[in-house]
């Protein structure tokens, strides 16, 4: 034992004891490609769904007018009012609850600014606000009554729905005796509030194409297409935010939570009541914002506007990859259902065939997607095929 | 000699007329694993809950490193040091292991309206963490629902540890695993204890228990069976001890009589 080398080599000392990788899986599994990365993203469906319509439409008669500039913005702009709704219930889906006042509340939101312009004589950027005030009360009182009783929130909305909707019509028509506000837009003393909402952006590049003879221009020299839509704008404005929130910022992080694993997310110290009725208030704000653009656009309300609006934002973030049970979805995807919507009920107009087999095609589409999306669940949980 | 991690003092708890624990003390030191043993219904859940703040004992008091405390919810245990993996694991399927990694704990940069939860110091943590438990992860972006059985423990132990646990509470830990992830579980409560852990384990399977404890309390119906070191009890006692003593002897005649009767 006079040899130093000649002995055993010195066993390490004790804290290696785990030191050895025991998931020794990492070498085993081949590096993943880029392309198989993108594949696992749960917006991936709804992209090769969106490729795939871009591309049928494109061989079906009507494409020109389909995918002229035209075209493109109409169905932009439907896909737009839709995308506003669909990226706020993203997030409140992916949180484990449902809205299903959504579209009353378009309708309420409308009458709200339509009869205090109208009526009471506001301002409207005072209506307005005042819309959006109501829109987060209405928000608020959902998320509450349904993280305090525990009943799910496809019942309280499904109550909001019809309160929402009754109010709509039986408050109208007490007080003007009609279901429609007509003529809130004359002498608006702020015009200023409405071009907010209505009218569109880049106007200055669009004449110029205009001048250059790039795109079709008016008898008087102005462009049929007079620039972006403001819907449009705020379509990429909320989408941009809120999957800015969803992905980036820590109530992203609890939103995933809130609806993956409540309890447990509670247990580790998420607020999940609270996440829960902000974003109650949020897809209220949201409707109220469409309500907002429609009535500007428009320059009136009607009682029945929004009908159906929840189902159709159910449906593009659906269609765009979030799971129905909650806690897995990008905003991406649901802006992504979103444009496959637009593209379809323009795309079918324009191809001549009867826009009755819209909703045939809506269903199928429902399915589909709801089927993909349980199996793009189970393969972000690695669930071995075969199984 | 340093004063016990965590103490219970004479701890009853009472639901109703029922008591589910009774005077039970038990003292667990730094660098210690305590395995607490007991059939089901011995009162070894309600004793964790306890432990854990989950639920406050109806008598009797709870020392951390000899002062006394008063858990209101789980959250004040865990300020005081005290993690608890339960047999959910706190942990989200669906989410990635670093999101579940800071769950509820996000660190954040930026300034206020463009305050964000900063991913890569985040991602970089949660697997350093991991390594520093003996873990290679993959990926720490990956979902924690393709992890293994044993991989998920391996999480959630990881993390306690990382967030400054003191006093590591461990339900049932290897229950539901096979018998290669429940050695690498135990390989972890090992490395939990070599870093000055107080590791109280919970489990009613003594041949998982035995090598990595070095002091068991035995509960029964209740009431403590008596503490013992591992120098002082062998494996069969434990077994005899938590069965109810004579009981299983009682119980193995029976069913000696029963097989002779059928044949």
């Amino acid at each position: 034992m006079t040899d130093e080398t000649s002995g055993p080599p010195e066993p390490s000392r004790a804290p290696a004891v785990a030191r050895k990788s025991l998931m020794a899986g990492d070498e085993r599994v081949a590096q993943t490609s880029r392309f198989t990365r993108l594949m696992r993203r749960p917006e991936a469906g709804v992209l090769v769904g969106l490729v795939a319509t871009f591309v049928i439409f494109a061989l079906l008669p009507g494409a020109e007018s389909l995918y002229s500039l035209q075209g493109a913005m109409t169905f932009l702009t439907l896909s737009a009012e839709l995308g506003i709704l669909a990226a706020a219930v993203a997030l409140l889906i992916i949180a484990g609850e449902f809205d299903l006042s959504i579209g009353s509340m378009i309708g309420f939101a409308g009458i709200v600014i339509g009869l205090l312009v109208t009526r009471l004589g506001w301002p409207l950027w005072a209506a307005v606000g005042s819309a959006f005030a109501v829109a987060v009360l209405v928000g608020y009182l959902n998320g509450l009554i349904t993280v305090k009783t525990r009943v799910p929130s496809f019942i309280v909305t499904l109550a909001s729905l019809f309160i929402l909707r009754g109010l709509s019509i039986g408050i109208t028509r007490a007080v003007t005796g009609r279901t429609q506000i007509p003529y809130i837009l004359d002498n608006p003393p702020d015009p200023w509030t409405a071009a907010l909402f209505n009218g569109h952006v880049f106007t200055g590049l669009f004449q110029w194409m205009g001048r250059q003879g790039w795109i079709g221009v008016k008898g008087d020299g102005m462009p049929f297409v007079a620039g972006i839509p403001m819907s449009i704008v705020w379509w990429i404005v909320v989408t941009s935010l809120a999957g800015w929130v969803l992905t980036q910022t820590k109530f992203g992080n609890w939103i995933y939570a809130a609806g993956g694993d409540p309890v447990v997310a509670r247990n580790v110290g998420v607020p999940v009541a609270r996440v829960k009725i902000i974003l109650f208030i949020v897809t209220a704000v949201a409707a109220t914002l469409l309500a907002t653009i429609q009535v500007m656009e428009a320059g009136s309300a009607d009682t029945v506007r929004g009908t159906q609006k929840e189902f159709e934002a159910i449906i593009a973030a659906v269609i765009g990859g979030v799971l129905l049970t909650g806690g897995y979805g990008t905003v991406l995807g649901a802006a992504f259902g979103a444009l496959i919507f637009g593209l379809v009920q323009m795309g079918i107009f324009f191809t001549g065939i009867d826009t009755d087999w819209f909703k045939v095609f809506l269903g199928i589409v429902i399915l589909v997607a709801v089927l993909v999306n349980n199996f793009a669940r189970a393969r972000a949980l690695g669930e071995r095929s075969g199984s | 000699m340093t004063a016990p991690a965590i103490e219970l003092r004479r701890v009853s708890k009472r639901f109703g007329s029922v008591i589910a624990l009774n005077e039970v003390s038990i003292a667990v030191n730094p660098g210690e694993v305590h395995c607490l043993l007991g059939d089901n219904g011995a009162g070894k859940s309600t004793l964790i809950k306890i432990l854990s703040g989950v639920y406050r004992p109806s008598e009797g008091e709870i020392l951390i490193e000899s002062r006394a405390v008063d858990f209101r919810s789980p959250r004040d245990a865990a300020e005081a040091g005290v993690a608890t993996v339960f047999q959910d694991l706190g942990l989200i399927p669906l989410m990635s292991i670093s999101r579940n990694f800071f769950l509820g704990r996000e660190p954040v940069k930026g300034v206020f309206p463009f305050r964000r939860f900063d991913k890569d110091h985040a991602n970089a943590v949660a697997k350093q963490a991991l390594i520093d438990v003996g873990i290679q992860v993959r990926d720490p972006t990956q979902a924690v629902g393709t992890l293994s059985g044993g991989e998920r423990q391996s999480v959630a132990i990881a993390r306690a540890i990382h967030f400054g646990a003191k006093v590591l509470i461990l339900d049932e830990p290897t229950s539901a695993l096979g018998v290669h992830q429940a050695a690498m579980v135990l390989k972890f409560v090992i490395e939990a204890r070599l870093r000055g852990l107080a590791v109280i384990l919970i489990t009613h399977n003594i041949n998982h228990a035995y090598p990595v404890a070095d002091v068991f309390t035995l509960l029964n119906r209740g009431t403590s069976k008596g503490t013992f070191r591992k120098s002082d009890i062998s494996r069969d006692e434990v077994v005899r001890i938590m069965s109810g003593g004579e009981d299983m002897a009682v119980v193995e005649r029976e069913i000696a009589d029963l097989l002779a009767r059928v044949r």
